[in-house]
This record gives structure tokens, C-alpha cells and sequence, in this order.
């Protein structure tokens, strides 16, 4: 009797659930997979759509009301950008310049060098190393570490400079010098990152071309512009993408690089995001820095959107 | 269901923790929270001031956070805020208040507990002053000066008797240009060692606005405070006496040897202007340094200045909400604002009691080092900030634009007043 109770049981349970174990493996997927989406959310997703909401209010964040203000934000923004000088404007033409310069010369610079790698065999290892080192060590050890190197005096630099009697340079103290002096430490640290990239493109073209092109008697400057060059097209797309968008959020090392983490002297290195932070935690002016972040977003969705477009055309 | 039980026992477990200070509270225990950033002669002088009260206040603990560095500080005073959590008592920069009143973020001093006469009679002049929109918000427990360092080793050194440092600005310049060494050409690259070193970045703004400025008979702002006024002949003659140590007499800049102030610390440079705040660092960082402490040198029209501030205690909007929070807050500011506290502050930070009794003691007046200090409190000028960090970069750009853009001293001066007048008039107009 109690056996067969429990059998009949079981049945009914088998019925209501119909739980395979694919299936459960696949809820719990999702459940596991619920954690960071849910982390993600909250923490990237939903702060972000809220910088939307505060660039329309007057926030401080010490005050207990927040004004709405509606477009004003945005109007002070046109405003700092029509005058003559203005924090907010050198931000916008430093983040220029910094784009403008880095990503061609990085790229072309680890063009260059990914190409030598995938030529040479002995130690081949030990040189990719070297070149992806700088993009896994700290930005802020770094940028003290270029800080020293370009100082006044006993400065390695200027120590160098002085040995083969050339005048001193000022480098970070001067305002023409010092925008060049923080892309030269960017533009070093990140190449790493694209000089892998681009090996792991070399890799993916088949070497039976580069026969083929032997075999036509081809140059090397033929077989770079009509084999590699576009069959690397899809590396480069990625990494103008993903490189302009670094650019842009350019911060850390001009905080660390600069009197102060003031962007100065002169604003001459100054950049969008640090404008925001400074906007935002030293004026106190949230709602204002908010406008600027949603300019920035603006900025590298449609940079972004063309660069997809345009680039990519050329794959096929 | 074994899952729902284990989320269970720990939000529970959350909960307990979290609950667990406001347990402690409601056993007749009040607890209020005090902030201040991390400066470390500050947090051990406030750590001795917190068992102080204590033991005389059982009912109410003080938290102390002072965990902050200087530079985040203002950041997480923004991120607790909208957090609904922060300090009951915190101490900001004086001329941070306006800000913090703007936002509603502080309340007024309670009338019973600090009534106006009871500040005007007891503390320093520039606390006195600090009245903002008929209220005072914040008191300090102890107030600094700006005064001349000199260092005695270089003057022996350059030929200058070591025991009397410049009485006047003329006299500062010629000891500036004769304490200067170099390595090759006159130039500011090849200085091994300076005589003086203006940067605006540290102490000299404040050098220039209110002291140098008066000097030269001029005025930084109106007496409403709500114009600029340093864009005058007398600003513009008194701004080029300043700059000329970098760009005419090269006696040094701040951007050689490690910076102004650390390159006076580390025995680098003759003279140098600073805070009482700074005799702390040299005695941490080094001790040897054979230097003197002098009141800052008169001006063409024999008058003395200088200027004051200070590091303030006000009480938030968070510890108004609840009365009895509130109360405990009041009497822990009524303790820490002491002739006594300010004795014991002076002794391990540095900083002059804001209370002028014990700021004008025999001992403090006859002590070579803080005797000038104490003196320039009598004369001493506090700028009123609407938004302290932007007023002082306008005067470093305009500095730099001297120095590094060879811009004319009036036109640079003329540039910076504008860009001041604006940062006033938008605080002003959205009050």
C-alpha cells in the first residue's frame, strides 16, 4: 500500500514539473548568469540614465532639493564654448587634440611593430612582453613614474638632454609642451594593447596568399598594401573603435601628471572627463558636469556609428 | 528551500549589523558622527579632545571619521549626502561655507548655545567676521597666519647676517636675489639654489590679495565683497612685484626642485612665505633645517598684513533632524571650541586657538617660531570665497600667463578680474 502511494506520487511529480536535467542546466545558467546582469544594471546601467535626468536639474549633491532647470545646463555649456577661453572649451579641443594625434600615431606606431614581431622567431615571446607590459601596470604609477622622468633639471630627460648640450625643456611646465608630453605616455602605454590585437589579426591571414604574391613576384610593399592592409581591415576597425573611445575618456593620467590634477598649466592638458570630476566634486555643480557627460556620450555614439559605418564598407 | 532559508538567515544577519550601532543608540546612548580630513597632528588632537568629552558627556559617543585624504575629501562629503548619511559636526575650510550654505547642507549656530556676542567678544577677528546672510555657521577651534620663513643657513651663507631677516619688500628682494645660486647662466633651469620662489598654487595668492595688494594702498574687493577690485594700478604694481622673482630677478619658480614649499622644507631655498600649518612638516620632514619665523615684511606704505583662516566646525542638516542629535552635537562643539581645546591644538598642530585669550598667551607670543604668527592675527584678513578652489585657479592663470605666456602683468590681472567677477555674480544671482 505505501509503495504504491509513493509510486503514483512520483508520477504526479514527473507530470506537474518535467524538469530535464537540460533544462535545469539551463535555468541555472540563467540564474547565475541574473548576478552580474543584475549587478551590471544597476551600478553602469542605471547611473548612466540617471546622469540624463540630473543634466536637466541644478544638482549639488549637498543640498536636500535638486531644481529642475530644464535646458539650462546645456545653454551654460553653448556658452562656455562661445567665449574666447573657458575651461569647458579647452577641454573639448584638448580631448580633440588628444584623439586626433593618439589614435594615428598609436596605431600606425603599432602597426609598425606588430608587423616586426610576427617577422622575427628568436625571442619572439620576450619582445611581446615588453610591449604589453606598460598596458597592464598602473596608470597612476606610470604617469609618476613619466612625472619624474620629465623634470626640471635631474629629471632622466632633461639629465640626457643636457649631456649632449641641448637646451632644458620644461615638458608638463609649459603650456605648449605639456599636452605632447601626457599623449606620449598614453600613446606608449596603450599600444600594447593594440600591438596584440594586431599579431592576432597577421595570424588569421592565410600564408598561401603570401606564396601566391611570392610567386607573382610581388614586392613587399605590394603584398603589405594589397593583402595584409585589407585583410587586416576588420583588426583596424575594431581598434579605431575601441582605442578613439579611450581617448576620449581620457582622465587618469592627466590627474596624476598635472599640479594639482588641475589640467593645467593653463588648461592646456585639461580633458572632458576631468572637467566633469572637477565640475562635479569640486564646484559641486552635478547637474553641469552631467551636461558635459552627456555631450562626451553623444560625441562617441556617432563617432562610433561613423566609424562602424565607414570603415567597415571597405571589408568587402 | 534550503536556498530561501540561507537568504534568510542572512539578510537577517545583514540587518542585525547594520542595526547594530542604532541598538547601542537607543540604550539611552546618543551617537553622533564627526569628519574631518586626514591631516594626522588634527586626528590626534581631536582623538584626545573626543575622550575629553566623553568622559564628561557619558550619554554620547562621537564617531570620528578622519580616514579622508585632503584631496577626496570634498568628494565624499558629495557622495554622503544624497546617501542620507555623513557627519552631525564636520570641518571644512572657511571659505568653503558660503558653498555649503548655498547647498543648505550646514544650519545655522543655535543662538543660546553661540550668541553673536559671545563670538565677537571672545574670538579672533576673522572669526568674528565670518557672519554670512545674519547667521554664523561654523566655529573654528583654532585660526593661522601667514608669516616669513627664512633660512638662517643661506643667509650665513650669502654674506647676510642670519639673525635679521628682511624688515621691508625691498629688503626681501635684494636678500632673494643674493641667497640665489646657479649653475651656469642666470636662468631659472640652472638654479641650484633659490632665494624666493612665488607660487600661486600654495600660499601666495593670499599673499598677493590681501596682503601685498593693501600694500601698495590697494584693495581686493569692495566692501560688500561682491566686487572685484585687485584689477587696479596699485593690484597691477603690486602683482608685478610678485611675479618679477621668476620672470625679471629669476630667484627661483615653483616648477624646479620639487616645488616651493617642499624645496623650503628640504633646505633648497632662502625665503618663503607659508602658514604656521607648515612648522609641523619641517619638524616631521627635517628637523636639522636651521630657519626662523619673522611677520611678513611692510609694504611701501609701511603698513603690516596679512592673511588669516582657518579650519571651521559647522553642523549639518543631518543632525538637525533629530533633536537630541542635535543637542549632543551643540555640546560637542561648545567643547571643542574651548580656550583649552585651543591650547591643546596648539601644542600638537601647530595652529594659533582661535579664542583670542589664549592665542595672545605670554608663552605663544615669546615662542620665536609662533610669536609672529600670533602677532599677524591682530592685522590679518580673511578673503570671503564664493568658490574657494576657482577664485585661487583665476589667480594661478593669471600668474602662469605671466610667467610661461609673457602676458602683461595688468592685462593678466585685467583677464582674471573678469573671470572672478563672473564666478561672483552667478553664486550671488542664484541666492
Amino acid at each position: 500500500m505505501a509503495t504504491s502511494h509513493h509510486t503514483s506520487n512520483r508520477a504526479n511529480a514527473d507530470k506537474r514539473f518535467r524538469w530535464t536535467l537540460a533544462r535545469r542546466k539551463v535555468v541555472w545558467a540563467y540564474i547565475f548568469l541574473a548576478i552580474p546582469i543584475i549587478f551590471f544594471a544597476y551600478i553602469r546601467i542605471y547611473p548612466a540614465l540617471f546622469a540624463f535626468q540630473m543634466s536637466l536639474h541644478d544638482y549639488n549633491p549637498l543640498a536636500a532639493e535638486q531644481p529642475y532647470v530644464g535646458l539650462e545646463n546645456y545653454e551654460k555649456l553653448i556658452d562656455e564654448l562661445n567665449k574666447r577661453k573657458s575651461p569647458t572649451k579647452a577641454a573639448f579641443q584638448n580631448t580633440a587634440n588628444y584623439l586626433l594625434l593618439g589614435v594615428p600615431i598609436q596605431l600606425c606606431l603599432a602597426l609598425m611593430i606588430s608587423l616586426m614581431l610576427n617577422e622575427i622567431r628568436f625571442m619572439s615571446t620576450f619582445y611581446r612582453i615588453m610591449f604589453f607590459l606598460p598596458f597592464v601596470t598602473s596608470t597612476i604609477a606610470i604617469a609618476w613614474v613619466f612625472r619624474m622622468l620629465y623634470q626640471p633639471r635631474f629629471g632622466l630627460i632633461n639629465v640626457m638632454l643636457q649631456l649632449v648640450s641641448l637646451p632644458q625643456q620644461p615638458f608638463l611646465n609649459n603650456p605648449k609642451q605639456a599636452l605632447p608630453s601626457v599623449l606620449s605616455l598614453v600613446i606608449w602605454q596603450g599600444m600594447g594593447f593594440a600591438v596584440i590585437i594586431f599579431l592576432a589579426g597577421l595570424k588569421q591571414i592565410p600564408r598561401t596568399y603570401y606564396e601566391a604574391a611570392e610567386v607573382d613576384g610581388a614586392s613587399r610593399w605590394h603584398t603589405f598594401r594589397f593583402i595584409t592592409l585589407p585583410l587586416l581591415n576588420p583588426t583596424i576597425v575594431f581598434l579605431l573603435v575601441l582605442q578613439t573611445i579611450s581617448f576620449l575618456r581620457m582622465f587618469a593620467p592627466v590627474l596624476a601628471m598635472t599640479e594639482q590634477g588641475r589640467g593645467g598649466p593653463l588648461d592646456s592638458t585639461t580633458t572632458v572627463v576631468l572637467r566633469v570630476y572637477r565640475e562635479a566634486f569640486t564646484s559641486f555643480n552635478m547637474g553641469y558636469a552631467s551636461s558635459l557627460t552627456v555631450v562626451l556620450f553623444a560625441f562617441i555614439l556617432i563617432i562610433t556609428i561613423i566609424q562602424l559605418r565607414v570603415t567597415a564598407r571597405r571589408i568587402n | 528551500m534550503r536556498f530561501i532559508k540561507l537568504f534568510a538567515v542572512l539578510a537577517v544577519l545583514i540587518a542585525l549589523a547594520s542595526l547594530g550601532s542604532v541598538a547601542l543608540a537607543q540604550d539611552d546612548m546618543i551617537e553622533i558622527e564627526y569628519w574631518q580630513y586626514n591631516f594626522q597632528a588634527r586626528v590626534d588632537a581631536m582623538n584626545e579632545l573626543i575622550a575629553q568629552f566623553e568622559a564628561e558627556n557619558p550619554g554620547i559617543k562621537v564617531v570620528h571619521n578622519s580616514d579622508i585624504p585632503y584631496a577626496n575629501f570634498r568628494d565624499e562629503l558629495a557622495a554622503s549626502a544624497p546617501a542620507g548619511v555623513g557627519p552631525d559636526v564636520v570641518t571644512l575650510f572657511y571659505g568653503w561655507i558660503p558653498a555649503f550654505v548655498d547647498a543648505g547642507y550646514l544650519v545655522p549656530l543655535p543662538e543660546d548655545a553661540f550668541s553673536e556676542d559671545f563670538i565677537l567678544e571672545h574670538f579672533s577677528p576673522m572669526v568674528a567676521n565670518s557672519k554670512f546672510e545674519g547667521s554664523y555657521w561654523a566655529i573654528p577651534t583654532a585660526v593661522r597666519s601667514l608669516a616669513m620663513f627664512w633660512n638662517k643657513d643661506i643667509f650665513a651663507a650669502a654674506g647676510l647676517d642670519p639673525e635679521s631677516p628682511p624688515a621691508n619688500l625691498d629688503d626681501f628682494v635684494a636678500a632673494a636675489i643674493a641667497t640665489t645660486v646657479y649653475d651656469g647662466d642666470m636662468d631659472v633651469f640652472n638654479i641650484t639654489q633659490q632665494g624666493h620662489a612665488a607660487a600661486f598654487a600654495s600660499q601666495d595668492h593670499h599673499w598677493f590679495r590681501e596682503v601685498l595688494l593693501r600694500q601698495y594702498g590697494g584693495a581686493p574687493y569692495s566692501d560688500d565683497g561682491r566686487t572685484v577690485t585687485y584689477n587696479s594700478e596699485e593690484g597691477c604694481a603690486a602683482f608685478s612685484w610678485l611675479s618679477a622673482f621668476e620672470t625679471e630677478h629669476m630667484t627661483g619658480s615653483n616648477d624646479i626642485l620639487d616645488g616651493s614649499t617642499n624645496a623650503f622644507v628640504n633646505g633648497d631655498t632662502a625665503l618663503h612665505v607659508d602658514g604656521s600649518f607648515r612648522i609641523g612638516t619641517i619638524a616631521r620632514n627635517n628637523p636639522e633645517l636651521n630657519y626662523g619665523v619673522a611677520e611678513l615684511p611692510v609694504g611701501p606704505n609701511g603698513e603690516r598684513h596679512t592673511f588669516g583662516s582657518y579650519w571651521t566646525h559647522g553642523i549639518t542638516r543631518r543632525a538637525n533632524d533629530d533633536p537630541a542629535r542635535l543637542e549632543a552635537a551643540v555640546k560637542f562643539l561648545q567643547f571643542i571650541t574651548t580656550p583649552a581645546a585651543g591650547t591643546l591644538w596648539v601644542n600638537s598642530v601647530g595652529e594659533l586657538p582661535a579664542q583670542a585669550a589664549a592665542a595672545s598667551d605670554e608663552a605663544i607670543l615669546a615662542d620665536p617660531i609662533l610669536g609672529p604668527f600670533s602677532a599677524g592675527l591682530a592685522y590679518s584678513h580673511a578673503t570671503f570665497f564664493v568658490d574657494e578652489s576657482a577664485q585661487r585657479q583665476v589667480l594661478i592663470d593669471a600668474f602662469d600667463n605671466v610667467r610661461l605666456g609673457g602676458m602683461d602683468p595688468c592685462e593678466a590681472l585685467d583677464e582674471a578680474a573678469a573671470i572672478e567677477q563672473e564666478l561672483i555674480d552667478s553664486f550671488w544671482a542664484s541666492r
